[in-house]
């Protein structure tokens, strides 16, 4: 699975209210409407700016806070083709893989805004293009693979009923 | 090679002998939703093309994070869960009856060594009675309710001893937001946290809820502690099931142990914006308040409004303070009532709300202004938290609380006791 995109950079512990306040996502599961509103209270122009394809790059503990699947599912529905961080806080990762988006766990401190980055899940390897050098990635396990290979966990159930991992 | 209280739950459950690292798929006891993400979860079911549930009898679904609806797309949210309830033969708690940790161990759906998943963070609150309970999302939650399994990583454990007695006025809320600003708030990131040590045994059960409620605070993907008479007296009283309970060996082992003495803690205050950013409440005493909140799955229980009233007996709010009170659950509600306690609160000033999550998360039942600052005994103070980014939420204990409420401004409840 190779991904290609630009960087988007926040810092560390970016909870899941800052990727989609409370004050929306309770209102509707229209995720397009919640997609217009992602990362908004850190950077207000993210949502138009973002290109699809394109990187969320961040520090440590990403996506702290509530089991909200809405974190994910409006990152994606804004566009963003994977986030890279330092660590993530658990329930963001695994709802990030259970809904198809990509998370990458690897040292981000020398990624700036508007770097073109190309990511190999499988071969565990990150190129940043624009400075011309490689980041060792932190292989996914394969059960996690899998579940993103399939396109999320609901594909997988749609396609196996049941846990086939 | 011995094991912990993780390690032995996720063995018996998937039927392996694992350890921390390992990944298993795992039978799950027990099942829940809220509004705010089983709405998700039907749509995840949907795409799955689930076709029944798997032991409807175990899971339930709970309206408590707007209700009642304050809005007509949440009211349709609403809809859709009773009706896929209805339908799938899932119980459904609405609107009144409380929130979703306090009423699945108070309807007795969970106990010592239940395996339990929750699509909401806090699902971790179980800890306090021996059960891996713990948060995940909506999709998640479809999968454990057509398959009745879940995937697991066994969690590496972190030990926290905490030895002697709290002082008069610290409270098991001081306690955790003191061990979380030890910690950090991703101190224990994916990893089981264990809490253990004679100041929490001496600790009555609603109080530990609180510890095992802010383990998600530090991280950890559940918070643990052993079995003991207390729990198994609170157990029987709520549950008819049988449960087996879990401890850890001695001979297991941890990520790292963390021993603390508290008995010289202070009442601790988590200043905005972080859960961790906790100080002894002495350095914010005198912090102008406009909004006090008693409740959430936090500190919203029958002992925590009991505080709160022993510090409002006879008091009346700061005229400048907006006092919200919101019981954990119905039964609560009823039991404050017959004590006399919730007289205490309304007669001190305050404005019960329904029994659920109140203005914790900013759906509605106090929303703070621009520029005001929130004492609450809730567990999470993030920037927009109540649905305000321009407000400021600080967490406290009950007796916190309820003392800041009296003064207007940030207090050491002891002032009072
Ligand atoms: S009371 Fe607050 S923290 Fe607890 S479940 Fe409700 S919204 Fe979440």
């Amino acid at each position: 699975m190779e991904l290609r995109g630009k960087a988007h950079c926040f810092g560390n512990d970016v909870n899941t209210d800052y990727i989609i306040s409370g004050k929306y996502k309770f209102k509707t599961l229209d995720m397009r409407e919640l997609a217009k509103h992602v990362m908004e209270d850190l950077d207000p122009e993210f949502a138009e700016r973002v290109q699809p394809g394109d990187f969320v790059v961040a520090g440590s503990n990403f996506g702290c806070g509530s089991s909200r699947e809405q974190a994910p599912l409006a990152l994606l529905n804004a566009g963003v083709g994977a986030v890279l961080a330092k660590s993530f806080a658990r329930i963001f990762y695994r709802n990030a893989i259970n809904t198809g988006l990509p998370v990458v766990v690897c040292d981000t401190s020398q990624i700036n805004a508007g770097d073109e980055l190309v990511v190999d899940l499988k071969d565990g390897m990150l190129k940043n293009v624009t400075q011309g050098r490689e980041i060792p990635v932190q292989p996914l396990p394969s059960i996690m693979l899998k579940i993103l290979s399939d396109g999320g966990l609901a594909e997988h159930f749609r396609k196996y009923g049941t846990f086939n991992l | 090679m011995g094991k912990t209280i993780a390690e032995k739950i996720l063995s018996k459950k998937s039927g392996q002998n694992v350890f921390a690292n390992d990944i298993v798929v795992a039978d799950v006891d027990f099942r829940m939703g809220q509004d705010g993400t089983s709405p998700l979860a039907i749509r995840a079911y949907q795409a799955m093309k689930g076709e029944g549930i798997c032991s409807p009898e175990r899971a339930a679904l709970v309206i408590d994070h707007s209700a009642p609806s304050p809005l007509e797309g949440v009211s349709a949210l609403h809809t859709l869960m009773r009706e896929f309830a209805q339908g799938k033969g899932i119980r459904l708690y609405d609107i009144g009856e409380g929130v979703c940790h306090q009423l699945i161990p108070e309807k007795g759906h969970v106990g010592p060594g239940s395996l339990v998943v929750g699509a909401d963070s806090h699902t971790c609150t179980y800890g306090a009675l021996n059960a891996f309970a713990t948060g995940v999302g909506s999709t998640d939650l479809a999968a454990a309710l057509i398959s009745g399994k879940m995937w697991f990583k066994v969690p590496e454990t972190i030990k926290f001893i905490c030895h002697g007695r709290l002082p008069l006025g610290v409270y098991s809320k001081d306690l955790i937001l003191f061990l979380i600003n030890q910690v950090t708030a991703d101190g224990v990131t994916y990893m089981a946290a264990e809490y253990t040590g004679e100041a929490i045994s001496q600790l009555s059960v609603d109080a530990r809820f609180t510890i095992s409620n802010m383990a998600i605070e530090m991280g950890a993907k559940v918070g643990l502690m052993e079995a003991d008479d207390k729990v198994m007296e609170w157990v029987r009283a709520h549950s008819d099931n049988k449960f087996e309970t879990v401890k850890a060996d001695a001979d297991a082992e941890y990520f790292a142990v963390k021993e603390y003495d508290v008995s010289d803690l202070t009442p601790y205050v988590a200043k905005p914006h972080r859960v961790d950013n906790g100080v002894p409440v002495g350095d914010v005493a005198g912090t102008p308040i406009q909004q006090a909140v008693l409740g959430t799955c936090t500190n919203g229980r029958l002992e925590d409004l009991t505080i709160a009233a022993q510090v409002l007996e006879g008091r009346k709010i700061h005229p400048d303070v907006r006092f919200i009170v919101a019981p954990a659950s119905r039964q609560i509600y009823l039991d404050a009532m017959d004590a006399g306690v919730l007289k205490t609160l309304v007669q001190a000033g305050a404005a019960v709300v329904t029994p659920g999550c109140g203005p914790c998360v900013g759906t509605h039942n106090g929303v703070p202004s621009d520029g005001e600052n929130v004492i609450s005994t809730a567990n999470r103070n993030f920037k927009g938290r109540m649905a305000n980014s321009n407000a400021f939420i600080y967490l406290a204990s009950p007796a916190t609380v309820a003392a800041s409420a009296v003064k207007g401004e940030i207090t050491d409840p002891r002032e009072f006791l």
